[in-house]
């Protein structure tokens, strides 16, 4: 990291300013777009400034797990495309992107918005399994907000194909959609000498002490967290980042 | 008889026919095939007398002897620093021209410029395999401290600093800024938060509008708005 834009970018804190010339809890212009990709059952595009991701949703039948035979599942993946940004290259998914699909699968699964004993159609034997796909087009800062946004936008926008006795029949779409119980939402709060900010640009992401994404609901529960980052939070820090998290997250879910 | 097939300031892509026969010489920017002279890039066509130039619309930064760039070190090596021109060839900076001071055997040469680090420096030697010699012995030559540096198209940057540098000099005294414009590109900027932010919205306008007439009037004018919506420069 380049000591003197790190430098740079907390000279400019102290006037409540980012090197963008946003304020320090602004996010960059968002639109989301749903039904963005055909052959897929549900699809969205988020933006986030320059930032760009779009999620898509596959179903497939499948068999359930030993453990929980009554139940179906979801499978995040993601994958950061070598075209979005110059840190990103081919081959097996980085850390990075492993984290980012985690934080966005934990987000879904532990918010309890799906039920996945819906998604069952015979015990033990045929579940529905939603593949959810996390593409980034361009990151330029912020793609856990994005595609938690996107993921859950496309899950919005899902429908289920019909189903042929144990065949799916892709080209026709039922009515039939997904049951979202509640809309969980995944803020980002960074972490930059002694200040907090949200939405961070490529620049702040590079200069940033700490990071904690908080994934929240309407009524303000927590449903995941993720740290990153070198430094230390104190608990002071994480419960400003966790108050900030869910004001934001109250903005970004207006959007849906 | 040679034929001239394009006009002059037409725009010209990448393989497009200029002219046929011998009559016409390639100029920079095209190439000649046989008896054809074909654009090797995107741009406005330029004819001097005989000589055909396009003037490249858009493209990478490539080193020219005597351009004075701003650079990023990338590697420290035992006889010198190696830097990021913003192009697809970099640049070597020896010892020898780094710096007016006695370098000692075995010295530590992340002390004069470490890893990151952003430094404006003059080309001194372009070989026809591209390798780039530079120097940091002249007026304006120096390490970067402070600021930040932005990118922009570095073929617009003869817009960005203007007829003898008068659009430069123009945003340095509306802003209050101190600002270096590197021929590659990139750009460094320093000044108070509120004034560099509007020294960089001008210079987004500028690279946006640089085809457009009268740009020194509009840019002028913008200024003078935003400096109003700000209520004066703090």
């Amino acid at each position: 990291m380049n000591e003197n834009l790190r430098s740079h970018i907390i000279e400019l804190f102290k006037s409540d300013l980012r090197i963008d010339g946003r304020k320090l809890t602004q996010y960059r212009p968002i639109t989301v777009e749903t039904g963005v990709i055909k052959m897929a059952e549900g699809s969205a595009r988020v933006k986030i400034g320059e930032t760009e991701v779009i999620v898509g949703v596959k179903v497939e039948l499948g068999k359930p797990y030993p453990d929980m035979p009554d139940a179906g599942t979801i499978m995040v993946g993601a994958e950061l495309l070598p075209l979005s940004s110059p840190n990103f290259e081919l081959g097996p998914p980085s850390i990075e992107a492993i984290e980012l699909a985690r934080v966005v699968d934990r987000g879904i699964r532990e918010s309890k918005t799906l039920d996945f004993k819906k998604l069952c159609i015979k015990k033990g034997e045929q579940v529905w399994i939603l593949l959810i796909d996390i593409c980034t087009i361009n990151d330029a800062g912020n793609l856990p907000d994005a595609s938690s946004l996107a993921a859950l936008a496309a899950l919005r926008d899902m429908r289920f194909p019909k189903v042929n006795g144990d065949t799916v029949n892709y080209q026709e779409k039922t009515n039939k959609k997904l049951d979202l119980k509640n809309s969980p939402i995944a803020v980002t709060v960074v972490k930059i000498g002694d200040k907090l900010i949200v939405d961070p640009s490529t620049e702040e992401k590079e200069a940033l002490d700490a990071r904690l994404t908080v994934a929240s609901l309407e009524d303000g529960t927590l449903c995941a967290m993720q740290k990153g980052g070198d430094t230390a939070l104190t608990a002071e820090d994480i419960s400003k980042m966790v108050d900030l998290g869910l004001e934001k997250g109250k903005e970004l879910r207006k959007l849906l | 008889m040679g034929k001239l097939i394009i006009k002059e300031k037409e725009i010209a892509v990448p393989g497009e026919l200029l002219a046929e026969g011998m009559d016409h010489l390639p100029g920079a920017g095209t190439y000649r095939e046989g008896e054809m002279i074909v654009a090797g890039r995107l741009g406005l066509t330029y004819v001097d007398g005989r000589t055909i130039k396009l003037i490249p619309l858009s493209g990478v930064y490539i080193p020219k002897i005597r351009d004075i760039i701003i650079c990023k070190v990338i590697d420290v090596s035992f006889s010198g620093w190696r830097l990021d021109t913003n192009g697809p060839y970099s640049a070597m900076l020896g010892m020898k021209d780094a710096t007016s001071e006695y370098i000692a055997r075995g010295a530590d040469l992340t002390q004069y410029y470490d890893l990151e680090d952003y430094v404006v420096c003059g080309i001194t030697n372009v070989t026809s395999q591209k390798l780039v010699d530079v120097t940091m012995k002249g007026p304006g030559l120096r390490k970067l401290t402070g600021g930040r540096v932005i990118e922009v198209d570095s073929n617009k940057v003869p817009r960005i600093i203007g007829k003898q540098g008068s659009m430069v000099t123009m945003v340095k005294q509306e802003t209050d800024c101190s600002i270096t414009v590197g021929q590659n590109g990139l750009v460094w900027i320093l000044g108070k938060p509120a004034n560099e932010l509007l020294a960089i919205r001008t210079i987004r306008k500028i690279e946006k509008e640089s085809h457009l007439s009268g740009l020194t009037d509009n840019i002028k004018k913008f200024l003078e708005n935003e400096k109003s919506k700000l209520g004066g420069l703090k």
